[in-house]
């Protein structure tokens, strides 16, 4: 078994005129919780959709479990993303079907298994998230926080190798926090699985996650073990880290100066 | 699983509609049941002049419909109209020697033929030609011989 | 002078490649192997949702259409003594042309609408994106079913639609404006020919069919994932099917005088 689940290599994807990455590597241990962090619109998101092999790169190497993802066939792609969940932001559960079906969704689209089994599965998976008692809830039912736990459990359902969390804690209130945190770390551990959490909430990623890459203007400008970048002395690490609002991520959008503008000719 | 029973009906019971209706339309709105392909044999017939006459226009003795036009053709050597007719295998009692005339329906209505039977023992069977054909009657030279014969009165009276 | 052509250039480049992507949208969702077990509920519920619920609009509209040519048709016929031709122009004209046009805007206007806005939320709100990577591909999941739901459901709602149309002409013509019953339907049946008219119509219909569900469906896909471009794409849809139903119809109707 490789050390490494993920193994990204000279990484370079730009979205219409601007450069996302620029010659990223990286390296996600199995079993492991890894952080992906850096400010809004790095491309933390861009990132996981590289590895789930929706986007592809203008250059560079994605190695998924040893195979190189963006060379697969349509058929072994879909192959190989049964053993990838991916928890989106907004949850992305299905409108029309309720909780249960939800969950249920991708074991009946890939396998063939009897309702009875199915019915089971189901239910050990709500019951980790533990939503077992509103499996019959519509989506549009429930709050935010169960929205993401349900789609928590249907990630969960395949039994995936590799988990993905894109901003899970954004916009939560802290007892939905403090619970998501608590399942993604109990996932980890009994499930053994690799984990990738994409967030730019440091407190509570920084509490669970074994290693951490921070993104900035396309490169890697800081990766170690929480403590190790705690300690870290370079500026931009630091900023981000302890979120100073100046300093290499300028408070000022770039302009002239202030008596330019105020003497300039056009003004009203 | 009872909304999918639902759902499964009623898109039965649509789709049943739907081939309803479209029977409706054949039966009542074009009278499809009148003719079928099978039953029926082919005579033809040449015409100097056929006029109006279009495709799928009615064949009909005494003014009832027996068959229609299938197909009209010219023939390269003498210029005549070739006219394929399909006619109901019920009337398949056409004396040979019997006359094909083109009318009008009404005034100012569409081109028919009309078979006027004769009286040979023989009939017309399948490939069979109708000898004895009249042209249609066409509405332009009809006033132009009015008009000619308008003008010269005297000139008619001298016709042997 | 110059910068005007250069934007014209740019948009018809654009335009070139939402064609192309319509294309490949639609040549990925239907040319594939059919799968039964998980398609046909899945074809049913669109079918369903397309079609059957589009069904109070068509039956409203075709019965209102054929009471309305019935009565400006008896109109123009009285002048010329021959109403008892009504049976025959009221058929004609909506074998031909009103039963599929009509009903196929309206198609275009409430399920094609709904069909766009539907999948461009699914689009805006991650949940083709999530279903790709729970190893299930969208296209044949979501997109196919409603496709095949769109051509097989604008056939069937136009011969309801004409069917409707017609009992309306015969209500207006017959019941109350005192057209003879018998003149109205056997001058119908004599000059309306099942497979030049009704037959030709159904054809449009299909064609129609084809074209709506493409346009709805290749909308909702492409839009952008926001509210107001998921609004703007709807509006798309319903103004481009109009426009293409009625050019095909044009076209269409040429080519059918002309005998094909």
């Amino acid at each position: 078994m490789l050390e490494n689940f993920v193994t990204i290599r000279n990484l370079q994807f730009h979205y219409r005129d601007r450069v996302i990455f620029d010659g990223v590597d990286l390296d996600i241990p199995r079993g492991k919780i890894t952080a992906i962090m850096g400010p809004s619109g790095t491309g933390k998101t861009t990132l996981l959709r590289l590895i789930g092999a929706q986007l592809t790169p203008d250059q560079g190497t994605v190695d998924v479990d040893g195979q190189a993802i963006h060379q697969l066939s349509r058929s072994e792609l879909y192959k190989a993303r049964r053993k990838m969940g991916m928890l989106f932001q907004s949850g992305a559960l299905f409108t029309n079907l309720s909780v249960f079906d939800n969950v249920a969704f991708p074991i009946r689209e890939n396998y063939r298994l009897p309702e009875s089994m199915i019915y089971d599965l189901v239910l050990l998976k709500l019951e980790a998230v533990g939503l077992r008692g509103a499996r019959h809830l519509m989506p549009s039912e429930l709050s935010g926080g169960m929205a993401r736990r349900v789609a928590l459990a249907r990630a969960l359902a395949l039994d995936p190798q590799l988990i993905m969390y894109d901003e899970p804690f954004t916009g939560q209130d802290p007892i939905t926090m403090g619970v998501l945190v608590k399942l993604i770390k109990t996932i980890n551990d009994t499930l053994g699985t690799t984990s990738i959490i994409v967030s730019h909430d440091v407190p509570e990623t920084a509490s669970i996650a074994d290693y951490i890459y921070l993104l900035a203007d396309g490169k890697i400008i800081g990766h170690g073990s929480p403590e190790t970048l705690q300690n870290s002395s370079a500026e931009n690490v630091n900023q981000f880290l302890k979120g100073l609002p100046d300093g290499p991520v300028p408070f000022n959008y770039p302009c002239n100066t202030l008596e330019d503008d105020l003497f300039e000719e056009d003004r009203p | 699983m009872a909304k999918q029973r639902y759902t499964d009906f009623i898109v039965g019971i649509f789709m049943i509609a739907g081939i309803a209706a479209l029977v409706f339309l054949a039966i009542k709105v074009s009278g499809l049941t009148t003719f079928s392909e099978s039953s029926t044999y082919q005579i033809k017939a040449a015409f100097t002049n056929i006029g109006d006459l279009k495709v799928r226009a009615p064949v009909t003795i005494a003014g009832v419909k027996i068959g229609r036009v299938t197909t009209i053709d010219l023939n390269p050597q003498d210029f005549k109209a070739v006219i394929t007719m399909e006619i109901d295998n019920a009337s398949d009692r056409i004396p040979t020697d019997s006359t094909a005339n083109i009318f009008t329906a009404g005034l100012l209505g569409a081109n028919y033929i009309s078979i006027t039977p004769g009286f040979d023992e023989t009939f017309l069977k399948n490939g069979g030609e109708i000898e004895n054909t009249n042209q249609a009657l066409i509405l332009q030279n009809l006033i132009g011989q009015l008009l000619f014969s308008l003008k010269n009165p005297d000139k008619n009276k001298e016709s042997p | 002078m110059i910068a005007f052509i250069a934007r014209l250039g740019k948009a018809g480049i654009h335009i070139c490649e939402a064609i192309g992507r319509s294309g490949w949208l639609l040549v990925r969702s239907i040319i594939r192997k059919p799968n039964f077990r998980h398609g046909f509920p899945a074809l049913v519920e669109q079918i369903y949702s397309e079609g059957v619920l589009s069904l109070i609009i068509i039956l409203v509209s075709g019965l209102f259409i054929g009471m309305v040519v019935s009565l400006q048709g008896y109109n123009v016929l009285e002048k010329f003594g021959t109403t008892p031709a009504l049976g025959q122009l009221v058929a004609l004209s909506i074998t031909r042309e009103l039963g599929p046009v009509v009903s196929a805007i309206l198609f275009a206007g409430r399920a094609g609408s709904a069909l766009t806005a539907e999948i461009g939320l699914m689009k805006a709100t991650d949940q083709l994106s999530s279903m790709e990577m729970m190893a299930v591909d969208p296209l044949r999941r979501v997109i196919a079913p409603r496709f095949w739901g769109g051509f097989l459901s604008v056939p069937v709602l136009a011969v309801i639609f004409t069917t409707i149309a017609i009992y309306g002409g015969y209500l207006v013509g017959v019941r109350w404006l005192g057209v003879d019953n018998g003149a109205f339907w056997s001058g119908m049946q004599s000059n309306v020919d099942f497979r030049i008219d009704i037959i030709n119509g159904i054809i449009k219909s299909i064609v129609f069919g084809f074209a709506i569900t493409w346009i709805a469906i290749f909308q909702g896909y492409d839009c952008v994932p926001t509210a107001e471009g998921i609004s703007r794409a709807t509006t798309r849809t319903v103004v481009y099917s109009s426009l293409v139903i009625l050019g095909l119809d044009f076209v269409l109707t040429a080519m059918m005088m002309g005998g094909w």
